[in-house]
């Protein structure tokens, strides 16, 4: 390369950097526009979470009795005839009083905080396979079929945008914030090195009792 | 149930080998071989004949003998494989970065296939200006970050709450992994829309078929997540979200939403399925805590482990990962008679904050039976605790945020199993 060469690509790049720094410091306080505003046809199409005060709940209702309908036609082969659960599928009913006992079941009726949850996931979730497929007064229909399955609700119950207020799952209270801070606090801690118990440690649990390990017959083998 | 004891002195060989070094000879003391080893005295095919070319593999794909080393699922875990988790093979790898193709999947409605020119991101809500974004504007925009993260699911290590069930860490710690994002901070685009002062809580929402939601304090938004479309130096692969996924640092996996669409901004929670019936802890009294979003402090020896035995006396190296999602993992220490006695474990490579850290403790075996436990403190002085500890404050129906300690039972030919000691 020629010195005069050198000489000019340098002057360039010095020149590049200087138009850079100048760009910079002439940068609007607002950056460049980039993407486009959302039309409100948009949001209404993608909006559908509902709080539990029943923000952004649809116009609209449906009854129990629609609801049992459709529950069986839509439903009742995964989760079973009255919410049950069919197989492995999840129960959506019953389970009051078990949530302190050995295998607790966390149904609408007894773990579920609101009313809100169940309508917001099976219109955006359900049928599994087919989502979103549900229309506001089917889903009203069906949420009023299984408040009703778990006997929070009359079985002339119609549920709407209007009586949604008046249905409270019991288990409302059942929940609070995170305490690991406080609660938990004894982990922050100096950790011990040495002489951690006085007994040596016995083995008290072991995997191979239960066997429930899928078959790895092609893992590595001891030799 | 049989009882195991491991003397003192058992433990007291281990850890001297596994001190710094002081009971290793200058050089080792080896013997030659009883005859020639062929694969040294033959000319071997790979040899002698060409390979392969160039390109035969567009894109490359692991040796035909690394065929083991793959995701698995539990069959009987969950109903569905469209809403079910695979586990990643932690015994089979090393170092901090996980592989793409192994990193653990978990889906609810399967993995959606997205045209990255059919994808668009809204912005909407308590806002200024709603605006939706295509892959490429999000591409352009200034402000991009690198960035590695690990990702724990909250249900990782669940199936361990009533005792050793699963026989191998890919199955009882596999549900996590630890990747580098490029991507953009959500304040880059929260910026550009203008949050309300009002707007205190982000609703993420997924365009898979389970229109997968979580609610996240703005306050966390703002700090440090970001929305990413490369996974270690490539597009993120489907499984992981293809063309955009959330980047929530340090919190459970569940809110890391896939296949992001939608980012609603709103002054209250929308207590969603994944943040209600799942994803809430459930205590002995039957009360439950919500919104237990931070990973805890946790470590894995991953080597030797049930699927991963030790198989031969001698030379071992004891290999693991720690992570904190409350910050940098500090240090890592590993018991070889079951929490008795530790010794600290050496980390070798990069120590960053909300990542994986790897460490090793080079140790002799001299066949004995061991019990293995490793335990990790982070630089909030938090220090991993046994299960039992866990259990005293939870019970055993929590599902969640199990970061108890694990115990690996080493008998005397080596083999390996999930075990959990008085
Ligand atoms: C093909 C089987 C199938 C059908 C049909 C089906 N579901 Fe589901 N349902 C599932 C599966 C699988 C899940 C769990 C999904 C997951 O893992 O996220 C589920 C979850 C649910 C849940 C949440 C349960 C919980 O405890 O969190 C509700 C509520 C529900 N379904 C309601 C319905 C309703 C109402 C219908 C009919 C409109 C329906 N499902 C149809 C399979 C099905």
């Amino acid at each position: 390369m020629s010195k005069f060469r050198k000489l000019a690509l340098g002057g360039a790049l010095l020149a590049f950097a200087a138009g850079a720094a100048l760009a910079q410091q002439a940068a609007p306080a607002r950056p460049a526009p980039l993407g486009r505003v959302a039309l409100p046809e948009e949001i209404a199409a993608w909006d559908i979470a509902i709080r539990p005060d029943g923000k952004n709940l649809p116009p609209g209702k449906g009854s129990v009795k629609q609801g049992e309908k459709l529950y069986g036609e839509q439903c009742a082969i995964c989760h079973g005839e009255f919410g049950e659960g069919a197989g492995n599928f999840p129960v959506l009913v019953g389970g009051e009083g078990s949530l302190t006992g050995p295998a607790p079941t966390k149904s609408i009726g007894s773990y579920w905080p609101y009313a809100s949850t169940s309508f917001d996931y099976i219109r955006r979730a359900m049928p599994f396979g087919n989502a979103q497929s549900l229309t506001p007064d089917e889903t009203y229909a069906i949420v009023a079929f299984l408040l009703n399955q778990n006997n929070l609700v009359g079985d002339d119950f119609v549920l709407s945008k209007e009586s949604f207020a008046s249905v409270q799952l019991p288990n409302r209270d059942g929940f609070y914030e995170d305490d690991r801070e406080t609660a938990e606090k004894h982990f922050w801690r100096e950790p011990c090195m040495k002489d951690c118990a006085k007994e040596p440690a016995k083995v008290t649990s072991r995997a191979r009792s239960l066997d429930v390990t899928p078959d790895s017959k092609d893992g590595p083998k001891v030799e | 149930m049989t009882e195991h004891s491991v003397h003192r002195r058992a433990f007291l060989a281990a850890a001297a080998g596994a001190g710094a070094g002081l009971v290793t000879p200058a050089r080792a003391q080896t013997t030659p071989a009883a005859k020639p080893d062929p694969l040294i005295t033959l000319v071997q095919p790979w040899n002698q004949q060409l390979g392969d070319g160039v390109v035969t593999a567009p894109y490359g794909v692991p040796s035909k003998f690394e065929k083991n080393v793959v995701r698995r699922d539990v069959e009987w875990l969950t109903v569905r494989k469209e809403s079910s988790v695979s586990f990643t093979p932690l015994h089979e790898l090393d170092g901090v970065i996980t592989p793409n193709g192994l990193c653990f999947e978990r889906h609810h409605g399967g993995v959606a296939e997205i045209e990255p020119s059919k994808h668009r991101l809204m912005i909407h809500g308590l806002v200024d200006t709603p605006l939706v974004f295509t892959m490429d504007e999000l591409k352009r925009m200034p402000g991009r970050v690198n960035r590695a993260y690990f990702l724990e699911c909250a249900a990782n290590s669940g199936m361990e709450w009533k005792g050793a069930q699963l026989n191998g860490c890919q199955f009882t710690h596999g549900m996590v992994h630890n990747v580098w994002y490029v991507g953009l901070p959500l304040k880059a685009l929260f910026d550009r829309a203008g949050v309300k002062p009002a707007g205190k809580w982000v609703l993420a929402e997924g365009a898979d078929a389970a229109g997968m939601t979580r609610s996240i304090p703005m306050e966390k938004a703002l700090n440090d997540c970001m929305i990413a479309w490369n996974m270690n130096g490539e597009a993120l692969r489907p499984e992981n979200g293809y063309p955009l996924r959330l980047v929530v640092p340090g919190w459970e996996g569940n809110m890391w939403i896939k296949w992001l669409r939608r980012l609603e901004i709103g002054d209250k929670p929308w207590e969603q399925r994944e943040e209600t019936s799942k994803y809430t802890d459930l205590m002995a009294n039957g009360k439950a805590r919500h919104f237990t979003w931070v990973m805890d402090a946790k470590s894995i020896v991953t080597n030797p482990s049930p699927q991963a035995p030790l198989r031969q006396k001698g030379p071992q190296v004891l290999s693991g990962l720690a992570w904190s999602g409350r910050g940098s993992v500090k240090r890592v220490d590993v018991s070889f008679d079951g929490g008795r006695n530790w010794v600290a474990a050496r980390i070798d490579g990069p120590v960053m904050p909300l990542s994986f850290v790897r460490f090793y403790v080079d140790f002799d075996w001299d066949g004995r039976e061991l019990l293995i436990q490793s335990r990790a403190m982070d630089d909030t002085g938090y220090v991993q605790p046994t299960k039992d500890e866990l259990r005293a404050v939870r019970g055993v129906n929590s599902i969640y945020h199990n970061n108890g300690i694990q115990t690996w039972l080493v008998r005397g030919d080596g083999e390996t199993e999930n075990v959990e000691v008085s």
